[in-house]
């Protein structure tokens, strides 16, 4: 009585009195209840891998191919850049994969998703699905021109990226997802403006979607069902698809290993991290602000922020923040109540 | 090893990296003892029950919550839910409606006739329970449920007590009680009625009885003195009420003052409105803050049209008039006379001023000790006279029906521990699943379930029951509102949020266990565990 369901894999709970944002629901029928909550999920990445304590990546990792491994029948293969992800999942010779599996370079996972897309269509193996997926750097920055080529050619590729908001694995330096006045290890905290430069970077989910690709999504890990209601729909489309997963970094960020989740929740009730989807370079809908707090809410736990707590200046700065999440609020709809997905 | 062309690692081989050792603080599951349990004189484990009845699961329900109250439709009633004042979800939206969601499974229960089941052993011990209300039926249906032999003697001609003869039945229809009360003398409890005990020590000696439970209430009206006229009709409120569940209905006429603040006070006001009394005022020398009366009651009653006046004290009545001296409140709070005086129409005066215990069945029992005219009992609910046991109103303690029950099932606790030469150790409590240990985030928004309230024009001239019940969709709803606090409900966000896959799912009802050897203590299942169900300690190192 208290539910809606779209399909099977695509749990979407309404009303229930509890357990509507948990993981899994009892009371829900096992068919109806998230990849995740499953007693026999795949695991895509086990047990084993060396990232942080409280690391958001290998949790989006898991989530995501988790339901990509389900939506595809278990005919995945999955294309990695260079990063983090790659450097914690596979110390030689170890690897915490449990799909196949293939990393290249720092740049080129685009360009090598399409040739094993290609590679599978030339062997007739149109069963088997490709998935590449990469760090903010491999993506945003290194891999870039692969990707537009990716898009624009229309490749039959779900790229995933992993938006931690910087080269963490090499030692927090900015990436072009570095949010502004955070600090890292190229942006110190000096000068009339600490921490990374107002008005750099870019937005990479905006440019997938101007390449007018058939799905573009964004998510975080905070949101497990929407997360993987995106996968499934990612994965039931043929042609280019982009899903931007935002991912806390406790290293990178100086936040506590418990707060990853928390963090990736007030980044989109704060409207900084907006969470929408688009099909064919419109706009669908986005998931609205539940209980919206304030940007400091989101910073303050944020050692990376921290500056911006102790001088005026940096009060003037958190302005500048919220000003940006009040555009996202404004732009993406995220208070009104119509277009929520 | 040999590999296949472009394989280089092995599948999953990282499990040989125990990453385990990284671990500086260990989660653990733990119970953590909800504030609706934490709350309940009777003991109730609503927590446990509410994840039954969440499930549609009503006879685990109502099977778990007999376990420690065998009168939940009586409760879902009459109890001024405690539990409901503790509940943590008051503090997100509305507290979970526990007291209807608890009459719907006993209503459930007697419409389905469902029995307890008796007891498969007989421990060859005779208790003997004296007076059948709600503290005696509640340990002689424990201590039955142990394995003894039990038989109430009750004075009146009836079972039940002050709920039969102090709850007017606009609060609990009889035919509920008669039910709740025929399921205990089901299982074997013995009950004489019209058995009045005058020598508790004789009448144990006479039945071979190796121990005694006492609940004999309090049913002596206090009295005042009130100067009055010959014709000034003045009676107590604890005969008023007891003579409505008599042949003939008590004529009070159609102007009415009760004296008194508590709840019996507004009890018989309420009744006398229903026998056809046009004004039915209540007189109180304090004011509404300081009434002992439950605000839910006086809330109901002025709804009905009763008129309360606050700050005053009778002096005298004469034929039809009563006179009223206004007081106020000084620093202490207390009431000092003004030397005002006031007049008050009136036919009768009913006197509600608290009850006195009838104690004359213990004359001569030694080692007793009667203070404030209620006996004293040590922890273990037992008097200073070794075997006889007391509880209910005639102890010290908040007067309620709740209460009274709470005290017969650790007094049958105690009785069956005695009765084995053995001390009854209650398990050590919980920490409590205080709001800051959950994580609220996860509940949806869902305000608590409106009660059908008879409108409360009709409710002035009838005996109907005033609060109606929930149905099936608004219970289980109800009940879905529970946060499950400190105690696992099986959300899988722990299992689903770690990141490094160290938790171990065992299936519906096994809950979940941690994989030390991969935990690397981040701590992001205790932070988003909604019930708060985990805890975090530091490791030895």
């Amino acid at each position: 009585m208290d539910e809606i369901n779209t399909s099977p894999a695509i749990q979407k709970l309404r009303f229930y009195q509890k357990g509507t944002f948990t993981v899994g629901n009892r009371l829900v029928s096992e068919a109806n209840r998230s990849v995740q909550a499953s007693i026999d999920r795949s695991n895509a990445l086990t047990c084993g891998h060396r990232a942080c304590q409280g690391c958001g990546e290998a949790l989006g990792a898991r989530y995501a191919l988790d339901t990509a491994l389900r939506a595809s029948g278990g005919n995945l293969i999955a294309v990695n850049a260079t990063g983090c992800l790659e450097v914690f999942t596979t110390p030689y010779p170890e690897t915490s994969w449990q799909i196949p599996w293939l990393h290249s370079l720092f740049g080129n996972a685009a360009a090598v998703a399409t040739g094993v897309a290609a590679a599978m269509r030339a062997k007739r193996r149109p069963e088997v699905r490709v998935v590449a997926q990469g760090g903010d750097g491999g993506t945003t920055d290194i891999g870039f021109g692969c990707l537009s080529g990716m898009f624009e050619r229309n490749d039959d590729v779900l790229y995933i990226c992993y938006d931690n908001e910087g080269y963490m694995n090499t030692g927090v330096q900015r990436s072009s997802a570095t949010p502004p006045a955070a600090r890292t290890a190229t942006t110190p905290t000096m000068g009339p403006e600490p921490g990374n430069a107002f008005g750099t970077g870019k937005s990479l989910p905006k440019i997938a979607v101007a390449h007018g690709i058939p799905y573009v999504a964004t998510a975080t890990v905070a949101d497990l069902h929407d997360l993987e209601r995106k996968v499934v729909k990612a994965m039931g489309i043929h042609g280019a698809r982009y899903l931007h997963l935002h991912v806390p970094c406790p290293l990178g960020w100086g936040s506590a290993s418990y707060d990853t989740i928390r963090l990736a929740r007030l980044a989109v009730e704060c409207g900084l991290f907006p969470v929408f989807e688009a099909d064919h370079g419109v706009v669908t809908g986005s998931r609205k602000i539940r209980r919206q707090v304030p940007v400091d809410d989101y910073l303050k736990p944020q050692k990376r922020f921290a500056h911006l707590f102790t001088s005026d200046e940096g009060k003037q700065h958190l302005g500048r923040l919220q000003a940006l999440a009040d555009c996202n609020i404004a732009e993406y709809h995220l208070l009104d109540r119509e277009g929520d997905t | 090893m040999e590999h296949p062309f472009g394989i280089s690692l092995d599948v999953g081989s990282s499990l040989a990296n125990l990453t385990g050792s990284w671990r500086t603080t260990r989660p653990v599951y733990v119970d953590r003892l909800p504030p609706c349990n934490n709350a309940c004189p009777a003991g109730e484990n609503i927590q446990n029950w509410l994840y039954h009845a969440e499930s549609g699961d009503y006879e685990s329900a109502w099977r778990t919550l007999t376990a420690d109250n065998p009168l939940p439709a009586v409760m879902g009633r009459v109890c001024y839910s405690p539990c409901e004042s503790a509940c943590n979800r008051a503090q997100i939206d509305e507290a979970v409606g526990i007291n209807s969601v608890e009459r719907f499974l006993g209503d459930v229960a007697i419409r389905n006739g469902w029995r307890f089941i008796s007891p498969l052993t007989d421990s060859g011990k005779r208790v003997l329970v004296v007076g059948a209300g709600p503290s005696g039926l509640s340990a002689a249906y424990h201590l039955r449920r142990m394995g003894h032999a039990v038989e109430i003697h009750e004075a009146g001609p009836f079972a039940g007590g002050m709920m039969r003869f102090g709850i007017p039945k606009y609060r609990l229809p009889r035919d509920v009680l008669d039910a709740e009360i025929s399921r205990i003398i089901d299982i074997g409890v013995v009950l004489k009625l019209n058995t009045k005990v005058d020598r508790i020590v004789d009448s144990m000696q006479v039945g071979h009885f190796n121990a005694a439970f006492l609940a004999v209430g309090a049913h002596i009206g206090k009295r005042t003195f009130i100067p009055a006229g010959s014709a000034a009709k003045i009676l107590d409120a604890v005969a008023l009420l007891r003579s409505m569940e008599g042949e003939d209905k008590p004529l009070l006429g159609r102007r009415v003052v009760v004296y008194g603040g508590g709840n019996t006070a507004l009890d018989a006001a309420r009744t006398a409105k229903r026998l056809g009394a046009t004004e039915a005022i209540i007189v109180y020398r304090r004011t509404r803050e300081r009434m002992p009366a439950h605000d839910s009651e006086v809330e109901e009653a002025l709804q009905e049209g009763i008129m309360m006046k606050w700050l005053s004290t009778i002096k005298r009545m004469d034929e039809g008039v009563l006179t009223v001296e206004k007081m106020r409140l000084d620093e202490t709070g207390f009431p000092q006379p003004t030397g005002e005086f006031e007049t008050l129409e009136t036919d009768s005066l009913v006197l509600a001023l608290g009850q006195d215990v009838d104690l004359s069945l213990l004359d001569n029992v030694p080692g007793l000790e009667i203070k404030d005219g209620v006996v004293q009992v040590a922890s273990n609910m037992m008097t200073g006279f070794a075997g006889i046991f007391a509880g209910g109103d005639m102890v010290p303690s908040e007067r309620t029906v709740t209460v009274a029950v709470g005290h017969g099932k650790k007094a049958a606790r105690h009785i069956d521990a005695w009765l084995r030469d053995a001390v009854y150790a209650p398990a050590a409590k919980h920490e409590l699943a205080s709001i800051d240990k959950l994580n609220d985030w996860y509940y949806a928004d869902a305000p608590k379930t409106v009660r059908p309230m008879l409108e409360a024009v009709r409710r002035q001239n009838t005996f109907e029951e005033v609060q109606g019940g929930l149905d099936e969709t608004n219970a289980l709803y109800e009940a879905r509102r529970c946060l499950s606090c400190g105690n696992c409900f099986e959300c899988d966000n722990c299992y689903g949020v770690c990141p490094d896959n160290a938790v171990i799912k065992l299936g519906p009802g096994q809950r979940f266990r941690f994989n030390y050897d991969y935990c690397k203590g981040c701590s992001v299942c205790a932070q988003e565990c909604p019930c708060g169900a985990i805890a975090m300690v530091p490791e030895e190192i």
